[in-house]
């Protein structure tokens, strides 16, 4: 239980996907400019990489280390996470309209977010178990969240103030993650 | 508007040049930067995925139907992803190691799949490659120059070999993840200044 536990919170923390593993910077800086849209993006991302999660964990296991394929993951990952995002949007569209509407824009986006692939990757290179690929394929995404909804918030006032013409929008975001990251980098002497 | 080849090869070293201008791929951009090796590494493998994805995609232009085409495209770049990745392990495994994960994510990397849309999709072959070619080495080159920054001022070196001496005490915070944000966000900085005179 302990080692889940101590999974979660370096997952959530420590290795914190957007800004200790530079993965998803390009939704990180596309979604937060508001608020909405950041809780839009992060749950949509916890939503389909839990799912991608063990769909890709099963999909090596089962068949690709059984019939000796490794060097067909890649193409099979991102098939699957592709062909699972169109459908969970067509399931979401015709059963949950709700929620369509509050996550619909963002599901094409995500097969392109370097986030999902590359959590997918990484339960296979850690060689984690099925339990352990899907506590990081839960937290992992958590701190997705965590980052863009801080980050957000941030960003919005930032708005407000006078920033100088050429450290505008991207430029002055990217320095502000920097100095978010410099807060994140203090978890790592708990490791 | 019939751009001459010259033209299309051109945009992508300055006025398009993708993770400034466009603001496209940053995930290597900051992962991979922390030395110049490192940034020319993947300058290269992206550039030969740009390349053979957009003569492809180009070639089948007229096959591909319209609604399906981003799978298509993904599959077109996931084949060239895979053959990189393994004519890495075979010829440069020290590298492949040091880049680890962001070879494979090169396929979810905006860039490939934005030319692939943008440009290749509606383009004959020829100004396909020039594109191609013109956004990777545009790619390269700001990847090294990152690269350079992070290396000198993190390590004190550049390619490996001392510059500064041995009294220089290196920021280590510019090899980490804050150093990389803060590094390009000062570049786009740069950039920008420059761009508006």
């Amino acid at each position: 239980m302990g080692d889940y536990i101590l999974l979660v919170i370096s997952s959530i923390f420590i290795n914190n996907i957007i800004l200790a593993q530079y993965l998803g910077t390009c939704p990180f800086l596309g979604t937060t400019k508001k608020m909405e849209t950041a809780i839009g993006m992060a749950f949509a991302v916890v939503f389909v990489l839990v799912m991608a999660g063990m769909l890709t964990w099963a999909t090596e296991t089962f068949f690709l280390a059984k019939f000796g394929l490794e060097y067909l993951r890649t193409i099979a990952f991102i098939l699957l996470i592709a062909s699972l995002v169109q459908f969970v949007e067509m399931f979401l569209k015709k059963s949950i309209p709700a929620l369509y509407a509050g996550l619909g824009i963002f599901l094409p986006l995500i097969t392109t977010n370097c986030a999902v692939l590359g959590v997918c990757l990484i339960n296979i290179n850690e060689e984690y178990t099925f339990l352990q690929a899907l506590v990081s394929s839960i937290a992992y995404p958590a701190g997705f969240g965590f980052a863009l909804v801080l980050f957000a918030g941030v960003r919005e006032r930032i708005i407000l103030g006078r920033v100088p013409k050429p450290l505008q929008d991207t430029s002055i975001g990217l320095i502000t993650a920097g100095i978010l990251s410099l807060a994140f980098f203090a978890f790592k002497g708990m490791a | 508007m019939a751009k001459t080849l010259t033209q299309e090869f051109v945009k992508g070293l300055w006025e398009e040049v993708p993770p400034f201008r466009l603001v496209l791929g940053l995930c290597p951009t900051l992962a991979v930067t922390k030395s110049v090796e490192n940034g020319i590494g993947m300058g290269v493998a992206l550039t030969f995925v740009l390349v053979c994805s957009n003569i492809l995609v180009s070639l089948l232009r007229n096959v591909i139907p319209a609604k399906v085409r981003i799978a298509c495209f993904i599959i077109v770049i996931a084949t060239f992803v895979t053959v990189v990745e393994l004519l890495m392990q075979a010829f440069a495994y020290p590298l492949f190691l040091s880049l680890g994960i962001f070879i494979p994510l090169i396929v979810v990397n905006c860039i490939v799949l934005g030319r692939s849309e943008a440009f290749a999709y509606k383009k004959g072959v020829m100004p396909s490659i020039a594109d191609a070619l013109g956004m990777g080495i545009g790619y390269t080159l700001a990847l090294s120059l990152l690269g350079a920054i992070r290396e000198v001022l993190g390590s004190g070196a550049i390619l490996g070999i001392n510059v500064f001496g041995p009294s220089f005490e290196p920021f280590q915070f510019m090899l980490e993840a804050p150093g990389a944000f803060i590094g390009l966000g000062l570049m786009l900085c740069i950039m920008n200044f420059i761009g508006k005179k």
